[in-house]
C-alpha cells in the first residue's frame, strides 16, 4: 500500500481528490501547502496517511446524498487508519445546488465527526484562498 | 473532429466503451437531476399571485419571458450547435438531454403563465419581448457566436448563456421566495437552476479540453475574446436589469446576483473571475432563497465554532455511504 508523507501537526497537511475538470486540483495548488492527492483512477490502490489531516472534496450527483461523496474519497475513508487521522473537511461545491451545496462535506464530517471547515465554489475565488489559507494554519495551531 | 469525420459515418454509441468518464459522470447527474413542471404544485401560487400589484405582476411575466428566450435559443440552436463540435458519441449523447431539458425549461414557463396569469398579461409580455432592445441585443450577441465557426467560441457564448445571462432573470423568484411570495414557482425556478449548473460546468469542461490542445497564441486571443464578450453582454445586461428593475429599486442588487454568476461563469471556463469581492456580496437572503431549508453556517474559519457538524460516528462501509 501506497503510504503519504504528511508531517505531524504540520500547517496544511490535506489529503485531496480532484477529478478530471482539476477544479480542486487549482484551489489546493492556490493554497501552496503541502497535498496528497487521491488517485483518479478506481483501480489504482487506495493511499494510507501516516499522520493527521484535512480533506477537500468536490460534491458529486444532484444534489441527493447517495453519489455525492466521489467513490475514491469513500473507499479512502473506510480504511479505518485514514478516517481515524481525519480532522477536518473543506468541500467544494456551486450554490445553484440549494441546501446539497458542498454535500460531501456534511456526510464526511457527520460521519466522521470532524467539523465542515468551508466551502467554496468551483476552483475558488482569491477570497476563498485567502480565508482557507489563513483558517488551516489557526486550525492545526488549536489542534497541536 | 473534422467536417469529413463527422458526416463521413455514425457509429453506434458504446457506453460500455468510454474515452472520456466526465460524459458518463454527466449524463448519470442529468438523469437523476430529469424533472418535468407537472411535478410542482404551481396552482398552490394563485393566492400569492393575487397580492402582487399590476406593476409586480407585468415585471414578473417579463421576467419569465425573457428566461424563456433563452432557454429557447440554448434548447434549438446552442445545443444542436455543441452537438456537431462533439469529441466522443457520449458528448453528443449528452447535449440531447442537455436540449431536451432546455425545452423542459421553457415549457415551464408556459406553465406558470397558464396557471397564474391572465392570458392578455402573456401576450403582452411575448409581444414586450420582440421589441424589448436589449433583450434582442442579447440573443443576438449569443446566435452570432453560435453561428460562428469557432468551436471554441461557441462553447464560450454557449457557458456565458447558462450561467451567466439567465441569472438577471432568475434574482425575481429568488427575490419573490425570501419574501415569502409564489413559494412553489420557486421551487420550479431552483430545479432550473440546478440544471443550468450542470450545464455550464459541462460545457466549460469541454472547452477547457479543447483549448488546452491550442496554441498559446491561439489560447490568449480565445481568453481575450472571451473577456470582450462577457463584458458586452455584461454592459447589455446591465440596460436590460434597469429597464426591469429600476422601478421597484431592485437594480443594485440584481447586479451584485450578476457580477457574482459572471465569475462563476468564467471559472467555468477556466478563466479568473474578474468582479472583485466588494462588487460580488450578493443580498444574504437572495442565497437564502437559493437553499431554502438550510440555516447552518459552514465556514467554520470565521465562525464562533458553533457550526461545528457533529453527527452520530459509525464505522463505514461501502454500502453505508450508499455508493
Amino acid at each position: 500500500m501506497q503510504t503519504v508523507n504528511v508531517e505531524a501537526g504540520r500547517a496544511g497537511a490535506l489529503v485531496y481528490f480532484s477529478t478530471k475538470s482539476g477544479n480542486t486540483h487549482r484551489f489546493v495548488q492556490k493554497l501552496g501547502f503541502s497535498a496528497q492527492r487521491l488517485p483518479i483512477n478506481r483501480e489504482d490502490p487506495t493511499p494510507r496517511v501516516e499522520q493527521p489531516y484535512i480533506l477537500v472534496t468536490p460534491t458529486y450527483g444532484g444534489g441527493y446524498t447517495e453519489g455525492a461523496v466521489p467513490g475514491q474519497v469513500i473507499r479512502f475513508l473506510n480504511d479505518e487508519h485514514n478516517r481515524h487521522l481525519l480532522r477536518g473537511v473543506i468541500a467544494a461545491g456551486n450554490t445553484n445546488f440549494g441546501e446539497a451545496y458542498g454535500l460531501a462535506g456534511r456526510i464526511i464530517a457527520q460521519k466522521c465527526q470532524v467539523p465542515l471547515l468551508y466551502r467554496f465554489e468551483l476552483f475558488g475565488t482569491d477570497d476563498d484562498v485567502a480565508n482557507v489559507r489563513k483558517g488551516v494554519e489557526e486550525f492545526w495551531k488549536r489542534l497541536t | 473532429m473534422t467536417i469529413m469525420q463527422r458526416l463521413s459515418r455514425v457509429d453506434a454509441i458504446n457506453w460500455n466503451r468510454l474515452q472520456d468518464d466526465k460524459d458518463l459522470e454527466v449524463w448519470n447527474r442529468l438523469t437523476s437531476n430529469f424533472w418535468l413542471p407537472e411535478k410542482v404544485p404551481l396552482s398552490n401560487d394563485i393566492q400569492s399571485w393575487n397580492t402582487l400589484t399590476q406593476q409586480e405582476k407585468q415585471l414578473t411575466i417579463r421576467v419569465f419571458t425573457g428566461l424563456t428566450l433563452l432557454d429557447t435559443i440554448q434548447s434549438s440552436v446552442g445545443a444542436p450547435v455543441l452537438m456537431e463540435d462533439a469529441r466522443t458519441p457520449h458528448e453528443e449523447a449528452v447535449y440531447t438531454n442537455i436540449a431536451f431539458m432546455e425545452s423542459v425549461h421553457a415549457r415551464s414557463y408556459s406553465s406558470i403563465f397558464s396557471t397564474l396569469c391572465a392570458t392578455r398579461d402573456v401576450d403582452d409580455a411575448f409581444r414586450w419581448s420582440e421589441e424589448n432592445p436589449t433583450l434582442q441585443l442579447k440573443s443576438e450577441l449569443i446566435l452570432k457566436r453560435y453561428r460562428s465557426d469557432d468551436p471554441l467560441m461557441r462553447k464560450v457564448a454557449s457557458v456565458f448563456l447558462e450561467s451567466f445571462l439567465f441569472y438577471s432573470g432568475f434574482y425575481l423568484p429568488m427575490y419573490w421566495s425570501s419574501h415569502a411570495k409564489l413559494t412553489n414557482t420557486a421551487d420550479l425556478i431552483r430545479l432550473i437552476i440546478r440544471d443550468e449548473a450542470v450545464h455550464g460546468y459541462y460545457i466549460g469542461y469541454k472547452f477547457q479540453q479543447a483549448l488546452a490542445e491550442a496554441t498559446p497564441a491561439r489560447q490568449q486571443e480565445v481568453k481575450d475574446y472571451a473577456y470582450e464578450l462577457l463584458l458586452e453582454l455584461y454592459d447589455n445586461e446591465v440596460r436590460y436589469t434597469e429597464s426591469l428593475y429600476d422601478e421597484v429599486g431592485l437594480t443594485e442588487d440584481v447586479k451584485k446576483f450578476l457580477h457574482y454568476n459572471a465569475n462563476k461563469a468564467l471559472m467555468n471556463l477556466g478563466f479568473e473571475p474578474l468582479f472583485p469581492s466588494s462588487v460580488t456580496d450578493v443580498d444574504p437572503t437572495i442565497m437564502a432563497a437559493l437553499s431554502p431549508s438550510a440555516d447552518e453556517n459552514h465556514d467554520f474559519f470565521s465562525g464562533s465554532g458553533s457550526s461545528y457538524v457533529i453527527g452520530k460516528a459509525v464505522a463505514t462501509e461501502d454500502d453505508d455511504w450508499a455508493f
